[in-house]
């Protein structure tokens, strides 16, 4: 073994490396691992945030979608009743305007065939008055007559 | 083949010789320093100083470059090692461990070159002798340990007070009796002294060794003439790259373990018996 003056010098060396190292190699960069550790943590932790806050919104969007269609299908039971009464009242509308309708068709017809009736009947009487005249071969007189004949026409 | 010039034995004890010039004058003074070992691990150090230092300098905690990803993997790596065995501040330590590990691993990886390229180099500029690896100077692994062994003493001190680790280094293991207050001192100072001289010395053997093999095997490439010499050539050729692919694993645990015993012989300085 061949101890020289080597040895001190390298002692040197050595602690100079070393001081350096302490100095400006080491707290930079053990800074910037622990930044990024920090930052890695709060991604995660955001991530995980935010992954349970998509949870709460697909739920809340379920939700909503459920309450949507329970409301569409009572504005569309709501419509469909609605739709029914006004048939239905149309319906018994129409039912009253036909029968006012018939009535008043009713009323015509009796009023024209009393009217009917009642031409037949002046002209019965006067074809009875006449035939009478000209079974009797003289002019009967209307107004003598008269009586008689309305008494005739009304048995007619 | 004992010493024959130009023979395997002239050509290791070549590769094994430092460049060490003696500086200052002759006598008491006389000092010698390995250049080769201080060149090499300067070069090193700076390297690492300046590779880690320009990417902490611009180090984000947002998305890192993958610069800054491979430093932040060497330090988190280095860091968990501490973590592991010290519990407490780890400022200074950890960048102890860190510079520990890099700058042993970049020395040890001086062992991959090819063992006679520097030398090469070197003598084209006129300098003889140049050994590469910086690891297997004993200088520089006993600067090191030397160095660890001041850092336990000074943290010994400050974790126990003085009379505390007095009291401590006189009355473990055995006890607190006067007449084992000698035994425990001895005990004690022998675990003491162990401590940095194994750190020194493996990391020394296994560097030393590793580039001892290093050289028997590129004394296969000149070891015989025709055609014998052409298989010597090829079994060199396979030996030197199943030993460099070998030694990539030597180079990275010698790293590790002198970091890590670094770190324990630190933390176990602040423990109370």
């Amino acid at each position: 073994m061949d101890f020289n003056a080597t040895l001190i010098g390298e002692m040197i060396a050595f602690a100079i490396l070393i001081w350096f190292c302490v100095q400006f190699i080491w707290p930079h960069l053990t800074k910037a691992i622990e930044e990024r550790q920090v930052k890695i943590a709060e991604g995660l932790s955001a991530a995980e945030r935010a992954h349970a806050e998509l949870k709460d919104a697909d739920a809340k969007v379920a939700d909503e979608i459920r309450k949507a269609r329970q409301q569409a299908s009572e504005i569309i039971d709501k419509a469909q009743q609605q739709a029914n009464g006004i048939l239905d009242k149309a319906r018994a509308d129409a039912i009253v305007e036909i029968n006012r309708l018939k009535a008043v068709a009713q009323d015509d017809i009796a009023a024209m065939a009393q009217q009917a009736r009642e031409q037949l009947r002046e002209r019965v009487g006067a074809l009875a008055v006449q035939g009478a005249s000209k079974i009797v071969q003289r002019e009967v007189d209307a107004s003598t007559h008269k009586a008689l004949l309305d008494q005739l026409a009304a048995e007619v | 083949m004992a010493s024959e010039p130009g023979g395997l034995t002239e050509y290791i004890q070549h590769h094994l010789t430092h460049l060490a010039p003696q500086v200052g004058k002759g006598g008491f003074w006389a000092v010698h320093l390995n250049l080769d070992s201080i060149t090499v691990s300067l070069a090193l150090g700076i390297l690492f100083c300046v590779w880690f230092w320009s990417q902490a300098r611009k180090a984000t905690s947002g998305v890192p470059s993958k610069g800054q990803a491979f430093v932040e993997i060497v330090l988190e790596f280095v860091d968990g090692q501490v973590k592991d065995v010290f519990h407490g501040d780890r400022s200074f330590l950890g960048p102890l461990a860190l510079t520990v590990f890099v700058w042993v691993f970049l020395m040890n990886a001086m062992d991959l070159l090819p063992v006679d390229l520097l030398p090469w180099i070197t003598e084209k500029f006129g300098i003889g002798h140049f050994r590469a690896v910086p690891t297997a100077d004993i200088n520089m692994t006993f600067a090191m340990s030397v160095t660890v062994f001041l850092l336990i003493i000074v943290y010994s001190f400050k974790a126990k007070g003085f009379s505390g680790y007095m009291h401590e280094l006189f009355t473990a293991p055995f006890g607190n009796h006067p007449a084992l207050w000698i035994f425990n001192f001895l005990l004690n100072i022998v675990e003491l002294v162990s401590k940095p001289v194994s750190l020194a010395m493996r990391l020394f053997g296994n560097m030393y060794a590793g580039e001892l093999v290093f050289m028997l095997i590129a004394g296969l490439f000149s070891a015989g003439a025709g055609v014998a010499g052409w298989a010597l050539y090829g079994a060199g050729i396979i030996g030197y790259t199943l030993w460099g692919i070998f030694h990539i694993l030597i180079i990275s645990i010698q790293a590790f373990i002198f970091m890590v015993l670094t770190i324990v012989y630190i933390s176990m300085a602040q423990d109370h018996h």
